[in-house]
């Protein structure tokens, strides 16, 4: 079947079956490969993207059931340059090794838009993407100086 | 456990015998490194470093990157001693050759790790060791990162020694144009300088001048004083392309024609395949071919998707001979029994070792933990390519080197005809050190099998969590006599092994009686390093024991190891430290606790207080950590600072939640909901404090993980009376805790 996606602004012809998991078809079919694979069961948070400006986990997401939709990943966030929480990323040096900061940045954006300064209670419970390398004391930091300025 | 995992992680061990810096390179090599890896005019003036015409410098690290930060590190300390200009410098990662082999891991191992003398070695060994390192690497085709060991052995002896050595060759090239003295001639960003004549040339235009002179293996370093970059918060320099997706990771590699492989590996280890009935797998869309190995049958297919569930679908049958019936409670029988035998093995000994038991009150106890997978956020991966007799790999190692080498091995080639791709490493913790490449061996063969057809091989989740090297389950028994006043006057320790001794069973505090034992018990399960390999085991047992002791004498758990380190000042400061900053021994709130623990590992001596909250309920929250670390000096406090950190997240997953169990031979976890791990929500506040010693540089990724586990465990006793000796501590009944008055 072929599916017209909207991806970081532009529009995407691919061939996939309906149920083709939006993560691969990134990846694989249009080469975006800032998107990342942790499990494949919506247990990691490393292929999070904005779908409509939600965050959803890709690995668990349909292609069928996004078409039309305004789809951004990683590489649509910095088009345009560093967002402030990509800035904040580095001025706080978040990451070390980095895998599982493009999911974290885009849920952490997709928070941040409706909740500019949440509480570390408010941040936990809505983040729950894993880090294994223990970056989050610094994502902490790094979310609250963004709600300071 | 494999002979060569002792020599990769056997560590530097005490100070003394590495007084030998890395041999430079003479020209000739200089010479084959320019050809390998020089572009557009540049020019090696010494091991990995490179000066361009644009007067720009550029370090070559011997090493992968794998989030610690050692490439900002190693090149900050190459700079410093280069007197080069950091906005100038970049940084490359060297290619898989001999050429850029890091040997003082394994010559640090060889030397003092093991207690041996230069003619000790392996006869294979011996008159490479006066030679250089390099070359003992060679041999071994070790590139190795693990063992903390990249900014103590490769920045150490030589990075710092080649930047100044090239700093010389550079100062001798501009006196000999200027036909000055080399000693009227000074350096600053990029510059050699001769103020007399007020003249001065960069670097970039005495390169290959300077290239010309033998290097010294012995040039004058920098007094500490004058250090302007090392010691310095320098932001990492990979970080900005870890925030926008454009690192490559394994994961990421992009070969054109490129075919996805999936694979389903015998679910008991050592499992055969037997038999797998194809059926109409090969007519489902994308799949191009179905490989059957030895122990997993693999799928290929034009999308990973596609592969992944074409094997899904398969029901391969394995023979799993005697291992599968196997159970965590056999494996836990087996150990129990082992150390009840006569058969143990005497690790160490001193003064009348267990008859001075003898001579007081008796306490004892026994642990264990679990087995653990490494759980990195990538699964394992590699790209591979067959074709006219020649492989190319690509895949994230923590050796390049000798991941070429296995790769050759695997399809039985030549060295020369294989090319190894190191890319950057969506975490390593251990898993992907030499000895554990499962992964590289099905990716190849898989390549082999479809000569001229790049295949990306990657494990699902399920897959990387069911086939690890596991941190292995261990299991512990202490016994101590206590004199008078409480203090110990024995100590015995009776633990279980997969392999030999472990060196990180012996303890720091000063008992006069000590008898340390120990038992193999190996299994069918494969086990590997796991950030902080033994550390990460003994630090629990060692740390909760002695707590034990200190309440066991009615004394404050921080007083009480204070008392046994008289002769070791750093240990005692550190935890001085950490008890301070933690406000140790103010009151604290009903259900509230303080706990402490303090271990060396990798010649980095930390300890944490973490105070925690155990709700009625028996709910346990970690609230904070405030840790004290020295490490001897810090290169960059705050990369230090941020592997401490990491290291108590990660030991706090495995003190929390880890566990891998074993049932008819496999493991029955699959992926993050059954292994859980710390999230925002778990994750406590946390303070690194750093102590600067001055003392020789201990490693940075793995000490912060040993003390976090009976550091909890030592709270949750002074919270609820409760003492856990195993792990995890959900498996802890907290729920029947008679909050105390917390004291701590
Ligand atoms: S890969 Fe999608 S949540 Fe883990
Ligand atoms: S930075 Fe490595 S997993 Fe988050």
């Amino acid at each position: 079947m072929t599916f017209q996606l909207k991806v970081n602004g532009q529009t995407h012809e691919v061939d996939v079956e309906h149920d083709a998991p939006l993560l691969w078809v990134l990846r694989d079919e249009l080469g975006l490969t800032g998107t990342k694979f942790g499990c494949g069961i919506s247990a990691c948070g490393a292929c999070t993207v904005h779908v409509n400006g939600e965050a959803i986990r890709s690995c668990v997401t349909a292609v069928g059931t996004v078409v039309g939709a305004d789809i951004t990943t990683i590489e649509g966030l910095s088009a345009k340059g560093l967002t402030p929480v990509q800035q904040a990323w580095i001025d706080h040096q978040v990451p070390q090794c980095g895998y599982c900061q493009s999911g974290m940045i885009m849920a952490i954006s997709a928070l941040l838009a409706k909740n500019p300064s949440p509480t570390d209670n408010e941040l936990a419970e809505s983040i729950t993407n894993i880090c294994r390398c223990g970056t989050y004391p610094r994502i902490r930091n790094a979310v609250h100086s963004l709600a300071k300025a | 456990m494999p002979s060569r995992r002792m020599i990769i992680l056997g560590g530097l061990g005490t100070a003394g015998a590495l007084v030998v810096g890395y041999a430079l390179w003479p020209s000739h090599r200089l010479e084959r490194a320019d050809k390998l890896d020089a572009k557009s005019g540049e020019r090696f003036v010494a091991n990995w470093i490179k000066i361009s015409p644009d007067n720009s410098v550029t370090v070559v690290v011997p090493h992968c990157d794998m989030g610690t930060g050692i490439f900002t590190a190693l090149p900050q300390m190459a700079a410093e001693e280069l007197d080069a200009d950091w906005s100038t410098v970049k940084v490359e990662a060297a290619p898989s050759d001999t050429l850029f082999a890091n040997g003082a891991l394994a010559e640090g191992f060889i030397l003092t790790g093991r207690h041996m003398t230069a003619d000790q070695l392996p006869a294979f060994l011996r008159g490479t060791v006066a030679n250089t390192f390099r070359t003992i690497a060679g041999f071994m085709n070790l590139q190795v990162t693990g063992g903390s060991s990249a900014v103590r052995a490769t920045g150490v002896y030589g990075m710092r020694v080649a930047g100044a050595a090239a700093r010389e060759m550079l100062v001798k090239a501009a006196a000999a144009r200027w036909n000055v003295a080399t000693d009227e001639c000074t350096t600053k960003s990029n510059h050699v300088m001769h103020a007399a004549s007020g003249r001065s040339l960069g670097y970039g235009e005495l390169a290959a001048e300077a290239a010309a002179y033998t290097p010294s293996s012995t040039p004058t370093l920098k007094p500490k004083s004058a250090y302007t970059l090392v010691g310095k918060p320098i932001p990492r320099v990979d970080i900005p392309k870890k925030v926008d997706g454009t690192t490559n990771y394994g994961l990421d590699v992009k070969v054109p024609g490129m075919s996805y492989a999936a694979i389903k590996i015998s679910r008991v280890f050592g499992g055969k395949l037997k038999a797998v009935s194809v059926g109409d797998v090969l007519k489902m869309r994308g799949v191009q071919k179905i490989v059957q190995l030895e122990d997993a049958v693999v799928v290929v297919a034009d999308r990973f998707w596609r592969a992944r569930d074409a094997v899904a679908s398969l029901n391969p049958v394995f023979d799993n001979g005697a291992n599968g019936g196997v159970t965590s409670a056999q494996i836990t029988a087996r150990r129990t029994a082992a150390l009840k035998s006569s058969d143990l093995k005497s690790d160490l000994k001193t003064g009348s070792g267990a008859d001075a038991l003898s001579g007081g009150r008796i306490v004892e106890a026994t642990y264990q933990v679990p087995y653990l997978s490494h759980a990195p956020m990538e699964p394992m991966n590699a790209t591979a390519l067959y074709k006219d007799g020649k492989l190319e790999v690509w895949s994230g190692t923590q050796d390049g080197l000798g991941a070429r080498a296995q790769c050759a091995k695997t399809a039985k080639l030549d060295m020369a005809n294989v090319t190894y791709h190191l890319m950057p490493m969506g975490g390593g913790f251990g898993r992907r050190l030499p000895g554990f490449f499962n992964f590289l061996d099905y990716a190849v063969q898989t390549a082999m099998a479809m000569p001229g057809t790049p295949v990306k091989l990657l494990f699902t989740r399920e897959e990387d969590m069911q086939h690890d090297y596991y941190r292995p389950n261990v299991m512990s028994r202490f016994r101590a006599a206590l004199d008078a006043k409480g203090m110990p006057v024995a100590w015995t320790n009776d633990y279980t092994t997969d392999g030999g001794a472990d060196e990180q069973a012996h303890i720091d505090y000063g008992i006069p009686n000590q008898d340390v034992r120990y038992a193999k018990v190996p299994t069918h399960v494969p086990t590997g390093p796991w950030r902080s390999v033994e550390a990460s085991w003994h630090g629990f047992f060692i740390e909760s024991f002695v707590d034990e002791l200190a309440h066991a004498a009615n004394m404050d758990p921080v007083a009480y190891r204070l008392q046994l380190l008289d002769e070791k000042p750093r240990h005692a400061e550190v935890i001085r430290q950490a008890a301070a900053r933690a406000g140790w021994g103010t009151p604290m709130p009903n259900g509230k606790a303080r706990g402490i623990a303090m271990f060396e590992s990798f010649e980095t001596i930390v300890a944490h207080v973490v105070e925690i909250e155990v709700a009625p309920d028996g709910t346990l929250k970690v609230d904070r950590v405030v840790s004290a670390v020295d490490c001897g000096s810090a290169v960059n406090p705050d990369g230090l600072k941020a592997q401490i950190e990491g290291g108590i997240i990660y030991g706090l997953s495995a003190a929390l939640f880890g566990e891998i169990t074993i049932d008819k031979g496999a493991v029955m976890q699959q992926s993050f909901p059954d292994y859980d791990v710390v999230r925002l929500a778990q994750c406590p506040q946390i303070e690194v404090h750093i102590v600067e010693s001055g003392a020789a540089l201990g490693g940075a990724g793995e000490p912060g993980t040993p003390p976090i586990a009976p550091a909890v465990a030592n709270a949750i006793f002074a919270a609820t009376g409760i003492r856990v000796r195993e792990l995890p501590l959900k498996n802890a009944s907290l729920a029947a805790a008679r909050p105390q008055s917390a004291r701590l």
